[in-house]
Protein backbone atom coordinates (compact mmCIF):
# COMPACT_ATOMS: atom_id res chain seq x y z
CA UNK A 1 0.00 0.00 0.00
CA UNK A 2 1.08 3.31 -1.23
CA UNK A 3 2.49 5.15 2.15
CA UNK A 4 1.06 9.26 2.64
CA UNK A 5 3.31 12.01 1.02
CA UNK A 6 5.95 13.58 3.64
CA UNK A 7 6.55 16.90 3.29
CA UNK A 8 10.08 18.49 4.23
CA UNK A 9 9.95 21.87 5.38
CA UNK A 10 9.84 24.17 7.80
CA UNK A 11 6.38 25.23 10.21
CA UNK A 12 5.70 28.02 7.49
CA UNK A 13 4.34 28.98 4.31
CA UNK A 14 7.05 29.77 2.28
CA UNK A 15 7.45 27.79 -0.71
CA UNK A 16 5.72 24.33 0.95
CA UNK A 17 2.13 26.07 0.99
CA UNK A 18 1.63 25.74 -2.77
CA UNK A 19 2.20 22.24 -2.44
CA UNK A 20 0.18 21.82 0.86
CA UNK A 21 -2.79 23.35 -1.00
CA UNK A 22 -2.55 21.66 -3.56
CA UNK A 23 -2.47 18.03 -1.90
CA UNK A 24 -5.49 19.38 0.37
CA UNK A 25 -7.48 20.02 -2.81
CA UNK A 26 -6.93 16.58 -4.79
CA UNK A 27 -8.50 15.52 -0.94
CA UNK A 28 -4.62 13.35 -0.60
CA UNK A 29 -3.28 13.04 3.18
CA UNK A 30 -0.16 14.35 3.91
CA UNK A 31 2.47 13.69 6.67
CA UNK A 32 4.34 16.89 7.55
CA UNK A 33 7.89 16.70 8.83
CA UNK A 34 8.75 20.51 10.18
CA UNK A 35 12.48 21.34 9.96
CA UNK A 36 12.76 22.98 13.67
CA UNK A 37 16.36 23.46 14.27
CA UNK A 38 19.93 24.23 12.55
CA UNK A 39 20.17 20.70 12.86
CA UNK A 40 17.50 19.23 11.80
CA UNK A 41 18.39 21.18 8.37
CA UNK A 42 21.74 20.02 8.56
CA UNK A 43 20.69 16.76 8.73
CA UNK A 44 18.80 16.52 5.41
CA UNK A 45 21.24 18.35 3.50
CA UNK A 46 23.91 16.32 4.71
CA UNK A 47 22.64 12.93 4.02
CA UNK A 48 21.78 13.24 0.61
CA UNK A 49 18.02 13.85 0.82
CA UNK A 50 17.92 17.54 -1.02
CA UNK A 51 19.52 17.73 -4.71
CA UNK A 52 20.59 21.51 -4.32
CA UNK A 53 20.59 21.13 -0.19
CA UNK A 54 17.35 23.10 -0.35
CA UNK A 55 13.88 22.93 1.00
CA UNK A 56 10.62 22.22 0.11
CA UNK A 57 11.43 18.20 -0.43
CA UNK A 58 8.74 15.89 -0.78
CA UNK A 59 9.05 11.93 -0.37
CA UNK A 60 6.68 10.52 -2.40
CA UNK A 61 6.24 7.04 -4.33
CA UNK A 62 9.88 5.98 -3.42
CA UNK A 63 11.54 9.61 -4.47
CA UNK A 64 12.54 12.75 -2.60
CA UNK A 65 11.26 15.38 -5.15
CA UNK A 66 12.84 19.07 -4.89
CA UNK A 67 12.31 22.52 -6.62
CA UNK A 68 8.66 23.24 -6.36
CA UNK A 69 7.66 23.57 -9.47
CA UNK A 70 8.84 19.80 -10.43
CA UNK A 71 6.73 18.32 -7.34
CA UNK A 72 3.95 20.21 -8.15
CA UNK A 73 3.93 19.36 -11.97
CA UNK A 74 4.58 15.43 -10.78
CA UNK A 75 1.77 15.94 -8.28
CA UNK A 76 -0.92 17.08 -10.65
CA UNK A 77 -0.14 14.68 -13.38
CA UNK A 78 -0.21 11.93 -10.85
CA UNK A 79 -3.75 12.87 -9.39
CA UNK A 80 -5.05 13.95 -12.89
CA UNK A 81 -5.64 17.94 -12.39
CA UNK A 82 -3.14 18.95 -15.07
CA UNK A 83 -5.61 19.20 -18.42
CA UNK A 84 -6.66 16.43 -21.02
CA UNK A 85 -4.03 17.48 -23.40
CA UNK A 86 -1.07 19.49 -24.06
CA UNK A 87 -2.63 22.41 -25.34
CA UNK A 88 -4.89 22.34 -21.83
CA UNK A 89 -1.68 21.68 -20.36
CA UNK A 90 -0.23 24.99 -21.47
CA UNK A 91 -2.77 27.16 -20.63
CA UNK A 92 -2.61 25.96 -17.27
CA UNK A 93 0.85 25.99 -17.13
CA UNK A 94 0.35 30.47 -18.34
CA UNK A 95 -2.28 30.37 -15.59
CA UNK A 96 -0.05 28.81 -12.71
CA UNK A 97 2.96 30.96 -13.93
CA UNK A 98 1.02 33.82 -13.64
CA UNK A 99 -0.01 33.10 -10.29
CA UNK A 100 3.35 31.90 -9.32
CA UNK A 101 4.82 35.34 -9.99
CA UNK A 102 2.27 37.04 -7.33
CA UNK A 103 3.21 34.20 -5.27
CA UNK A 104 6.83 35.00 -5.37
CA UNK A 105 5.84 38.64 -4.52
CA UNK A 106 4.25 37.43 -1.32
CA UNK A 107 6.69 34.82 -0.27
CA UNK A 108 9.59 37.61 -0.24
CA UNK A 109 7.28 39.97 1.64
CA UNK A 110 7.89 38.80 5.42
CA UNK A 111 11.80 38.89 4.63
CA UNK A 112 11.56 42.05 3.11
CA UNK A 113 14.02 44.63 5.12
CA UNK A 114 11.19 47.29 7.53
CA UNK A 115 11.77 50.38 5.51
CA UNK A 116 10.89 48.45 2.06
CA UNK A 117 7.70 47.23 2.86
CA UNK A 118 5.74 49.80 2.26
CA UNK A 119 6.87 50.33 -1.54
CA UNK A 120 6.89 46.38 -1.69
CA UNK A 121 3.26 45.88 -0.76
CA UNK A 122 2.61 49.18 -3.44
CA UNK A 123 4.05 47.01 -6.05
CA UNK A 124 2.11 43.75 -5.29
CA UNK A 125 -1.08 45.81 -5.65
CA UNK A 126 0.15 47.49 -8.60
CA UNK A 127 0.65 44.05 -10.08
CA UNK A 128 -2.12 42.38 -9.06
CA UNK A 129 -4.82 45.09 -10.17
CA UNK A 130 -2.96 46.30 -13.75
CA UNK A 131 -2.44 42.60 -14.63
CA UNK A 132 -3.11 39.76 -12.70
CA UNK A 133 -6.38 40.10 -11.30
CA UNK A 134 -7.87 41.40 -14.33
CA UNK A 135 -6.60 38.32 -16.41
CA UNK A 136 -7.99 35.99 -14.70
CA UNK A 137 -11.69 37.64 -14.07
CA UNK A 138 -11.34 37.96 -18.42
CA UNK A 139 -11.09 34.18 -18.45
CA UNK A 140 -13.83 33.24 -16.09
CA UNK A 141 -15.89 35.37 -18.32
CA UNK A 142 -16.35 32.16 -20.19
CA UNK A 143 -19.40 31.65 -17.29
CA UNK A 144 -18.10 28.17 -16.20
CA UNK A 145 -17.32 27.01 -13.20
CA UNK A 146 -13.47 26.94 -13.89
CA UNK A 147 -10.61 28.24 -15.69
CA UNK A 148 -10.48 25.43 -18.03
CA UNK A 149 -14.76 25.43 -18.20
CA UNK A 150 -16.44 22.87 -16.11
CA UNK A 151 -13.39 21.00 -14.84
CA UNK A 152 -10.87 21.80 -11.82
CA UNK A 153 -7.75 21.72 -12.12
CA UNK A 154 -4.15 22.75 -10.62
CA UNK A 155 -4.71 26.17 -11.68
CA UNK A 156 -8.07 27.02 -9.80
CA UNK A 157 -5.99 25.81 -6.79
CA UNK A 158 -3.07 27.79 -7.32
CA UNK A 159 -5.08 30.98 -8.39
CA UNK A 160 -7.68 30.81 -4.83
CA UNK A 161 -5.04 29.98 -2.69
CA UNK A 162 -3.30 33.55 -3.97
CA UNK A 163 -6.56 35.57 -3.83
CA UNK A 164 -6.69 34.59 0.25
CA UNK A 165 -3.51 36.21 0.35
CA UNK A 166 -4.44 39.17 -1.55
CA UNK A 167 -7.78 39.69 0.72
CA UNK A 168 -5.29 39.22 3.73
CA UNK A 169 -3.18 42.18 1.99
CA UNK A 170 -6.05 44.51 1.12
CA UNK A 171 -9.65 42.93 1.41
CA UNK A 172 -10.95 46.11 -1.10
CA UNK A 173 -8.46 44.80 -3.77
CA UNK A 174 -10.69 41.97 -4.73
CA UNK A 175 -14.23 44.35 -4.72
CA UNK A 176 -14.38 44.51 -8.40
CA UNK A 177 -14.22 41.06 -9.53
CA UNK A 178 -17.09 38.95 -8.48
CA UNK A 179 -16.05 36.28 -11.04
CA UNK A 180 -12.95 35.62 -9.21
CA UNK A 181 -14.80 35.97 -5.47
CA UNK A 182 -17.05 33.01 -6.98
CA UNK A 183 -14.40 31.01 -7.82
CA UNK A 184 -12.65 31.77 -4.25
CA UNK A 185 -15.80 30.57 -2.77
CA UNK A 186 -16.59 27.51 -5.03
CA UNK A 187 -12.98 25.72 -4.30
CA UNK A 188 -12.68 27.08 -0.67
CA UNK A 189 -15.73 24.56 -0.19
CA UNK A 190 -14.17 21.90 -1.76
CA UNK A 191 -14.14 19.38 0.90
CA UNK A 192 -10.46 19.04 1.18
CA UNK A 193 -9.89 22.78 1.08
CA UNK A 194 -12.53 23.28 3.70
CA UNK A 195 -10.87 20.98 5.86
CA UNK A 196 -7.71 22.32 5.35
CA UNK A 197 -8.59 26.59 6.04
CA UNK A 198 -10.51 25.22 8.92
CA UNK A 199 -8.53 26.04 12.73
CA UNK A 200 -6.69 22.67 13.15
CA UNK A 201 -6.22 22.19 9.11
CA UNK A 202 -2.69 21.80 7.80
CA UNK A 203 -2.72 25.44 6.50
CA UNK A 204 0.20 27.42 7.83
CA UNK A 205 -0.74 31.30 8.93
CA UNK A 206 0.85 34.32 7.83
CA UNK A 207 4.52 34.84 8.97
CA UNK A 208 4.16 37.32 11.42
CA UNK A 209 7.81 39.38 12.97
CA UNK A 210 7.83 37.21 15.72
CA UNK A 211 7.51 34.05 14.17
CA UNK A 212 10.82 35.62 11.78
CA UNK A 213 12.26 36.42 14.79
CA UNK A 214 12.23 32.99 16.20
CA UNK A 215 13.42 31.65 12.85
CA UNK A 216 16.31 33.95 12.49
CA UNK A 217 17.50 33.02 16.13
CA UNK A 218 17.23 29.57 14.95
CA UNK A 219 18.31 29.16 11.71
CA UNK A 220 21.41 32.26 12.24
CA UNK A 221 20.18 34.80 9.07
CA UNK B 1 2.36 23.60 -43.72
CA UNK B 2 3.21 24.58 -40.15
CA UNK B 3 4.21 27.88 -39.33
CA UNK B 4 7.60 28.71 -38.11
CA UNK B 5 7.49 29.57 -34.33
CA UNK B 6 7.38 33.09 -33.70
CA UNK B 7 9.53 34.53 -30.26
CA UNK B 8 9.15 38.73 -29.34
CA UNK B 9 11.27 39.98 -26.82
CA UNK B 10 14.40 42.24 -26.59
CA UNK B 11 16.99 41.14 -28.71
CA UNK B 12 19.20 40.05 -25.96
CA UNK B 13 19.30 36.65 -23.54
CA UNK B 14 17.20 37.59 -20.72
CA UNK B 15 14.08 35.05 -20.20
CA UNK B 16 13.71 34.00 -23.97
CA UNK B 17 17.47 32.68 -24.08
CA UNK B 18 16.60 29.31 -22.55
CA UNK B 19 13.80 28.76 -25.37
CA UNK B 20 15.87 29.51 -27.82
CA UNK B 21 18.13 26.99 -27.03
CA UNK B 22 15.36 24.56 -26.94
CA UNK B 23 13.85 25.25 -30.25
CA UNK B 24 17.79 24.90 -31.95
CA UNK B 25 18.28 21.91 -30.70
CA UNK B 26 15.60 20.51 -31.58
CA UNK B 27 16.49 21.39 -34.84
CA UNK B 28 13.37 24.01 -35.67
CA UNK B 29 13.89 27.48 -37.42
CA UNK B 30 11.84 29.87 -35.46
CA UNK B 31 11.43 33.90 -36.74
CA UNK B 32 11.82 36.39 -34.16
CA UNK B 33 10.65 40.22 -33.69
CA UNK B 34 12.43 42.31 -31.60
CA UNK B 35 11.18 44.56 -28.76
CA UNK B 36 13.33 47.70 -29.23
CA UNK B 37 10.26 50.61 -28.30
CA UNK B 38 7.50 51.97 -25.62
CA UNK B 39 5.56 52.15 -28.50
CA UNK B 40 6.25 48.51 -29.95
CA UNK B 41 5.47 47.02 -26.11
CA UNK B 42 2.18 49.08 -25.41
CA UNK B 43 0.88 48.16 -28.72
CA UNK B 44 1.45 44.50 -27.99
CA UNK B 45 -0.34 44.44 -24.42
CA UNK B 46 -3.21 46.16 -26.57
CA UNK B 47 -3.72 43.29 -28.69
CA UNK B 48 -4.77 40.74 -26.08
CA UNK B 49 -1.82 38.56 -27.03
CA UNK B 50 -0.14 38.89 -23.80
CA UNK B 51 -2.13 37.55 -20.89
CA UNK B 52 -0.24 38.99 -18.17
CA UNK B 53 0.94 41.81 -20.54
CA UNK B 54 4.81 40.39 -20.26
CA UNK B 55 7.00 38.89 -22.81
CA UNK B 56 8.65 36.07 -23.46
CA UNK B 57 5.79 36.11 -25.97
CA UNK B 58 6.04 32.90 -28.33
CA UNK B 59 3.43 32.24 -31.11
CA UNK B 60 3.46 28.51 -31.96
CA UNK B 61 0.44 26.03 -33.20
CA UNK B 62 -2.26 28.94 -33.17
CA UNK B 63 -1.68 29.88 -29.91
CA UNK B 64 -0.18 33.34 -28.15
CA UNK B 65 2.03 31.53 -25.11
CA UNK B 66 3.71 33.58 -22.36
CA UNK B 67 5.02 32.70 -19.37
CA UNK B 68 8.94 31.45 -19.46
CA UNK B 69 8.56 28.45 -17.81
CA UNK B 70 4.79 27.32 -19.25
CA UNK B 71 6.49 27.45 -23.28
CA UNK B 72 9.56 25.75 -21.97
CA UNK B 73 7.57 22.67 -21.19
CA UNK B 74 5.29 22.88 -24.13
CA UNK B 75 7.99 22.46 -26.24
CA UNK B 76 9.76 20.19 -24.56
CA UNK B 77 6.96 17.74 -24.69
CA UNK B 78 6.33 18.45 -28.05
CA UNK B 79 9.71 17.62 -29.67
CA UNK B 80 10.06 14.98 -27.27
CA UNK B 81 12.36 16.33 -24.66
CA UNK B 82 10.56 15.88 -21.72
CA UNK B 83 10.91 11.93 -20.60
CA UNK B 84 9.16 9.04 -21.32
CA UNK B 85 7.69 8.46 -18.09
CA UNK B 86 6.29 10.72 -15.07
CA UNK B 87 9.06 9.84 -13.29
CA UNK B 88 11.58 10.58 -15.97
CA UNK B 89 9.63 14.05 -16.35
CA UNK B 90 9.67 14.80 -12.64
CA UNK B 91 13.77 14.24 -13.34
CA UNK B 92 14.12 16.40 -15.81
CA UNK B 93 11.78 19.03 -14.26
CA UNK B 94 14.02 19.02 -11.03
CA UNK B 95 17.22 19.49 -12.70
CA UNK B 96 15.87 22.14 -15.20
CA UNK B 97 14.54 24.13 -13.04
CA UNK B 98 17.74 23.95 -10.80
CA UNK B 99 19.60 25.67 -13.90
CA UNK B 100 16.89 27.65 -14.61
CA UNK B 101 17.34 29.06 -11.38
CA UNK B 102 20.84 29.73 -11.27
CA UNK B 103 21.06 31.34 -15.03
CA UNK B 104 18.29 33.80 -13.64
CA UNK B 105 20.54 35.13 -11.26
CA UNK B 106 23.09 35.89 -13.47
CA UNK B 107 20.68 37.43 -16.33
CA UNK B 108 19.02 39.40 -12.97
CA UNK B 109 22.97 40.87 -12.22
CA UNK B 110 22.96 42.91 -15.44
CA UNK B 111 20.19 45.00 -13.98
CA UNK B 112 21.89 45.75 -10.56
CA UNK B 113 23.92 48.97 -9.74
CA UNK B 114 27.37 48.88 -9.96
CA UNK B 115 29.36 46.74 -7.07
CA UNK B 116 25.87 44.62 -6.87
CA UNK B 117 26.36 43.49 -9.78
CA UNK B 118 29.73 42.36 -9.74
CA UNK B 119 28.32 40.74 -6.39
CA UNK B 120 25.80 38.76 -7.50
CA UNK B 121 27.41 37.24 -10.65
CA UNK B 122 30.06 35.96 -8.06
CA UNK B 123 27.77 34.56 -5.22
CA UNK B 124 26.13 32.98 -9.23
CA UNK B 125 29.60 31.30 -9.96
CA UNK B 126 29.74 30.34 -6.38
CA UNK B 127 26.48 28.26 -6.13
CA UNK B 128 27.20 26.70 -9.36
CA UNK B 129 30.47 25.74 -8.18
CA UNK B 130 28.96 24.63 -4.79
CA UNK B 131 25.54 23.78 -4.89
CA UNK B 132 24.70 22.68 -8.61
CA UNK B 133 27.60 21.30 -10.59
CA UNK B 134 28.91 18.98 -8.20
CA UNK B 135 25.21 17.41 -8.00
CA UNK B 136 25.50 17.35 -12.02
CA UNK B 137 29.02 15.68 -12.19
CA UNK B 138 27.88 13.44 -8.94
CA UNK B 139 24.78 12.01 -11.37
CA UNK B 140 27.28 11.52 -14.06
CA UNK B 141 29.47 9.44 -12.66
CA UNK B 142 26.57 7.33 -10.83
CA UNK B 143 24.97 6.59 -13.79
CA UNK B 144 27.93 6.77 -15.73
CA UNK B 145 25.44 7.64 -19.07
CA UNK B 146 26.04 10.36 -22.02
CA UNK B 147 23.18 12.18 -20.42
CA UNK B 148 21.22 13.31 -17.33
CA UNK B 149 18.11 11.27 -17.97
CA UNK B 150 17.18 8.02 -19.35
CA UNK B 151 20.18 7.71 -21.07
CA UNK B 152 18.46 9.70 -23.68
CA UNK B 153 19.38 13.56 -24.97
CA UNK B 154 16.30 15.77 -23.05
CA UNK B 155 15.73 19.27 -22.32
CA UNK B 156 17.54 18.97 -18.73
CA UNK B 157 20.97 18.16 -20.74
CA UNK B 158 20.03 21.67 -22.75
CA UNK B 159 19.43 23.29 -19.78
CA UNK B 160 22.86 22.63 -18.44
CA UNK B 161 25.17 22.96 -21.22
CA UNK B 162 23.69 26.92 -21.45
CA UNK B 163 24.40 27.31 -17.64
CA UNK B 164 27.71 25.73 -17.97
CA UNK B 165 28.52 28.11 -21.01
CA UNK B 166 27.04 31.03 -19.42
CA UNK B 167 29.34 30.76 -16.03
CA UNK B 168 32.15 30.13 -17.78
CA UNK B 169 31.96 33.53 -19.68
CA UNK B 170 32.13 34.65 -15.68
CA UNK B 171 34.93 32.54 -14.85
CA UNK B 172 36.52 30.10 -17.36
CA UNK B 173 38.05 27.70 -14.72
CA UNK B 174 34.66 26.86 -13.58
CA UNK B 175 34.95 23.53 -14.77
CA UNK B 176 38.05 22.43 -13.73
CA UNK B 177 37.25 20.40 -10.37
CA UNK B 178 34.22 18.81 -12.76
CA UNK B 179 35.77 16.29 -15.66
CA UNK B 180 32.78 14.32 -16.42
CA UNK B 181 31.19 17.92 -17.35
CA UNK B 182 34.03 18.73 -19.30
CA UNK B 183 33.37 15.62 -21.39
CA UNK B 184 29.03 16.54 -20.97
CA UNK B 185 29.88 19.62 -22.29
CA UNK B 186 32.26 18.97 -25.33
CA UNK B 187 30.04 15.90 -26.09
CA UNK B 188 26.48 17.42 -26.09
CA UNK B 189 28.28 20.92 -27.71
CA UNK B 190 29.06 18.63 -30.87
CA UNK B 191 25.52 17.58 -30.92
CA UNK B 192 24.90 19.24 -34.81
CA UNK B 193 22.01 20.85 -34.25
CA UNK B 194 24.00 22.21 -31.04
CA UNK B 195 26.52 22.96 -32.95
CA UNK B 196 25.40 24.77 -35.47
CA UNK B 197 23.62 27.46 -32.76
CA UNK B 198 27.34 27.68 -30.98
CA UNK B 199 28.60 29.06 -33.99
CA UNK B 200 28.47 33.13 -35.11
CA UNK B 201 25.82 34.07 -36.78
CA UNK B 202 23.74 32.02 -35.18
CA UNK B 203 20.42 33.24 -33.11
CA UNK B 204 21.96 32.95 -29.70
CA UNK B 205 22.59 36.10 -28.09
CA UNK B 206 25.18 37.28 -26.24
CA UNK B 207 25.42 38.57 -22.51
CA UNK B 208 23.54 41.35 -21.35
CA UNK B 209 25.46 44.62 -22.14
CA UNK B 210 24.44 48.12 -21.24
CA UNK B 211 22.67 49.03 -24.31
CA UNK B 212 20.30 45.64 -24.13
CA UNK B 213 19.82 46.79 -19.91
CA UNK B 214 18.85 50.34 -21.54
CA UNK B 215 16.25 49.15 -24.05
CA UNK B 216 14.74 46.59 -21.62
CA UNK B 217 14.12 49.17 -18.96
CA UNK B 218 12.88 51.68 -21.53
CA UNK B 219 10.70 49.08 -23.03
CA UNK B 220 9.35 48.03 -19.35
CA UNK B 221 9.98 51.26 -18.06
CA UNK B 222 11.52 50.13 -14.48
Amino acid sequence: MEGKPVLHYFKARGRMESIRWFLAAAGVEFEEKFIETAEDLNKLKNDGSLMFKQVPMVEIDGMKLVQTRAILNYLSTKYNLYGKDTKERVLIDMYTEGVADVNEMMIRLPVCPRDQKEATIAKIKEKTTVHFLPAFEKVLSHGQDYLLGSKLCRADIHLVEILHYVEELDPSLLANYPLLRALKARVSNLPGLKKFLQPGGQRQPPTDEKMLEEARKVFKF
Amino acid sequence: MAAKPKLCYFRGRGRMESIRWLLAAAGVEFEEEFLETREQYERLQKDGRLLFGQVPLVEIDGMALTQTRAILSYLAAKYNLHGKDLKETVRIDMHADGTLDLMMKVAAAAFKPPGEKEKSLASAVEKAKTRYFPVFEKILKDQGEDFLVGNKFSWADIQLLEAILMIEELDASVLSDFPLLQAFKTRISNIPTIKKFLQPGSQRKPPPDSHYVKVARTVLQF
